[in-house]
């Protein structure tokens, strides 16, 4: 990224010693980081154009995909130097990635830690119409829904940018609902329940009420847990709707319209019938968007795809659904 | 539906015609500090008390809660009785809860102010071991129906063993009590000898939603709802029955048996998957586990039914009952909170005898060991 930072960055991080800041989320040699034959002979899996052709596109006829840049930026505690790092690490994309290949796209990586810089950065790529998405993570300084985050949502929507919420921690609050995890898999483990309070938080707050047609994408969030828990939170809204009055209509409606998740990993038991029925439970074939979450280990081989699956829900999960979730997508087609 | 509350009739009559039921949740309510809990305190912790109150980990005196509930004392309108809180009147909870809807048997969880997580250990440890002597004294010596908890000051774990050993053998008391919102996830090792004592003393570990214990419900900071609390006791109890898997604590203690009380229990197999799945990814991370996180689950794990998951297709409860097993869930009504569930409308599924009587009784009787 130095090339890609002002001489004020650059003298710092020269100057304080800084290193790489890479995410406690996936540990660099830990088997969820990198499926092991698209980590060999590589210092870092999908860190090279050419393996991510070869491995990420080109198996899975894939004609769009979208990229999301997992660097620590928002677990910085300053809000410059986050700011720094975002404005660097989106320009790494668009030049390194995006200017040398087609088929890419990619989200704007913001610095959540102050929402007016979050702002420009959305404002300062949105031109860009290879940006298709705003990413923000899962666990962060405080809950998405609430007010403050608020001008993002708007600057995203003014720029018809969904927003995207992926798996990953600042690390400013303890990493589960229940305290500091002892390890890697307990916090994978709960990544699924750092999704289900954020959508509480972004549904609760009224965001969907003030913002009707905002698209939240849900990235390598699982997506078997949805259904129990739109049960759970519209049961809820139904006894305790008049401390939330702005929320006019049932979560689980809400979600249907307004709520995507991405395919990968598919949490589910190895018995085929019982997936199924589990997607049957979400109550729509518009939720899921084709993921393969490279160079991530969530399937061997090219079997990113459930089996079993009709032939019109995998069109909608293979392409339909996410033409419809980015708008910018559609102006260029699959 | 309204309730008038103030010129109510008499409750309903004892109803011969509906089935028999193990409630494994209630919450009975002490009536006063002073008069329910200090007979059983030294002076020196009446005197904290009134000087200078109860700390929870929450900014209010008393434990005043920063998302106040959805109804006063977060119960239903119509449970309280003349002159008193809901809870505090056992002939009036006999009449409207345990006549009327045909209880067996029921399981009784003090809440607020049991001790439970106050941010003073010795006054917790104090506070808790009044608690089980009033519900001895108070509830079961008066009614054979109820079974006690065991409630312990789970933040300091010697006393907390000492609680547990101090009840063993008497047939009072049903299990020991924990509240799900430790300062730690509950699976760590400081809070094993817990879990140790409860198998030598051949009781369940239940593990009650609520509580502070420092940290926010959630993993990306604290929400603004109540509505958002009550949906995240979901959340924080998957964290910490991950926890427990995870850290061994159900593969070094094999007849150890964890009840999750009142944080639902739809999201458990989608849970389940998860953990196998990336468990088998990483198992090298944790080699000490030998089989799946599913399978101590299965065998050592059950939930309490209330607040029961409402899909818009029944049916779909249906299937998440069939994942999870029909030996595995225990009825309770919460009685009397707001979100009480009724045994009669509870459960809108097309059921086989078998299925109805497991779930709404010999499951509970079969966990307790009540004939």
């Amino acid at each position: 990224l130095l090339p890609y930072l002002s001489d004020h960055w650059r003298a710092q991080m020269v100057q304080r010693g800084m290193r790489e800041l890479d995410t406690i989320a996936y540990p660099a040699n830990a088997p969820i980081t990198a499926r092991p034959d698209w980590r060999a002979g590589t210092d870092k899996a999908g860190s090279s154009l050419d393996r991510v052709r070869a491995e990420a596109l080109d198996p899975f006829s894939t004609s769009i995909a979208i990229c999301h840049c997992l660097y620590g930026v928002q677990a910085l505690h300053s809000e410059d130097m986050a700011a720094a790092f975002a404005r660097a690490v989106n320009q790494w994309i668009a030049s390194e990635w995006l200017d040398r290949e087609p088929r890419l796209r990619a989200s704007i990586v913001v610095p959540t830690q102050n929402v007016e810089m979050a702002v420009d950065e959305i404002e300062h790529w949105a031109a860009d119409r290879r940006f298709v998405q705003v990413l923000v993570l899962a666990s962060g300084d405080a809950l998405l829904g609430k007010r403050q985050y608020w001008p993002i949502y708007a600057a995203a929507l003014r720029h018809g940018l969904p927003i995207g919420i992926h798996a990953g921690s600042a690390y400013h609050n303890p990493n589960t609902a229940a305290g500091w995890a002892s390890t890697v898999t307990e916090d994978y483990v709960g990544q699924a329940q750092s999704f289900q309070s954020q959508l509480t938080s972004l549904i609760c707050e009224g965001v969907f009420s003030k913002f009707p047609t905002l698209q939240v994408v849900l990235l390598e969030s699982g997506f078997t847990w949805l259904a129990p828990h739109m049960w759970r939170l519209t049961k809820y809204w139904r006894g305790l709707r008049p401390e939330i009055p702005w929320v006019q209509r049932a979560p689980s409606e809400i979600v249907r319209d307004n709520v995507r998740l991405t395919l990968q990993p598919v949490d589910a038991p190895p018995d085929t019938d019982q997936l199924h029925r589990m997607i049957d439970h979400m109550g729509s074939d518009r939720l899921l968007l084709f993921s393969t979450d490279y160079p991530h280990w969530q399937f061997d081989g090219t079997d990113a795809m459930p089996a079993g699956l009709s032939p019109d829900l995998t069109r909608r999960i293979l392409i339909d659904n996410a033409l419809e979730t980015y708008a910018r997508l559609r102006e260029t087609g699959p | 539906m309204n309730v008038d509350v103030l010129n109510r009739g008499p409750v309903a009559a004892v109803s011969n015609t509906r089935l028999a039921v193990a409630d494994c949740d209630i919450h009975p309510v002490i009536r006063s500090l002073r008069e329910s809990l200090y007979p059983y305190l030294l002076s020196r912790w009446r005197h904290h008390l009134e000087t200078y109150g109860m700390s929870q980990r929450v900014a209010y005196q008393d434990g005043a809660p920063p998302y106040p509930k959805g109804t006063p004392n977060a119960a239903r309108r119509d449970s309280w009785p003349p002159g008193g809180a809901p809870g505090t009147d056992l002939d009036f909870m006999r009449a409207q809860h345990l006549d009327a809807n045909n209880v067996a048997f029921a399981v009784c969880n003090p809440l607020m102010p049991s001790g439970q997580g106050f941010a003073n250990p010795q006054l917790s440890a104090a506070m808790c071991h009044a608690t089980n002597e009033w519900q001895k004294y108070a509830l079961i010596a008066r009614e054979r129906r109820l079974r006690a908890s065991v409630v312990v000051p789970y933040e300091d774990t010697a006393a907390s063993v000492a609680e547990i050993e101090l009840r063993a053998g008497d047939p009072d008391f049903a299990q020991v009590l924990l509240l799900s919102r430790t300062a730690e996830p509950l699976g760590q090792p400081r809070y094993r000898p817990i879990f140790e004592a409860a198998v030598r003393a051949g009781l369940p570990v239940a593990i009650h939603a609520f509580g502070y214990g420092g940290s926010p419900i959630t993993s990306g900071g604290w929400p603004s709802y109540y509505i958002e609390e009550m949906a995240g006791h979901s959340q924080n109890s998957q964290a910490l029955l991950s926890s427990l898997v995870i850290e061994g604590v159900f593969e070094s203690l094999p007849s150890l048996r964890v009840i999750i009380v009142e944080a639902g229990f739809a999201w458990l197999p989608a849970l389940c998957a998860r953990l196998d799945k990336h468990w088998l990814r990483m198992r090298d991370e944790t080699p000490e586990l030998r089989r799946l996180p599913s399978e101590y689950i299965r065998e050592q794990v059950w939930l309490t039914t209330q607040p029961m998951e409402e899909p818009e297709t029944h049916e779909h409860l249906h299937d998440i009952i069939d994942w999870i097993g029909w030996d595995r869930l225990l009825f309770a009504s919460d009685y009397p909170h707001w979100d009480f569930d009724d045994p009669a409308t509870a459960l809108p599924l097309r059921l086989t005898e078998e299925q109805r009587q497991k779930f709404f009784l010999d499951n509970a009787r079969a966990l307790y060991g009540m004939a």
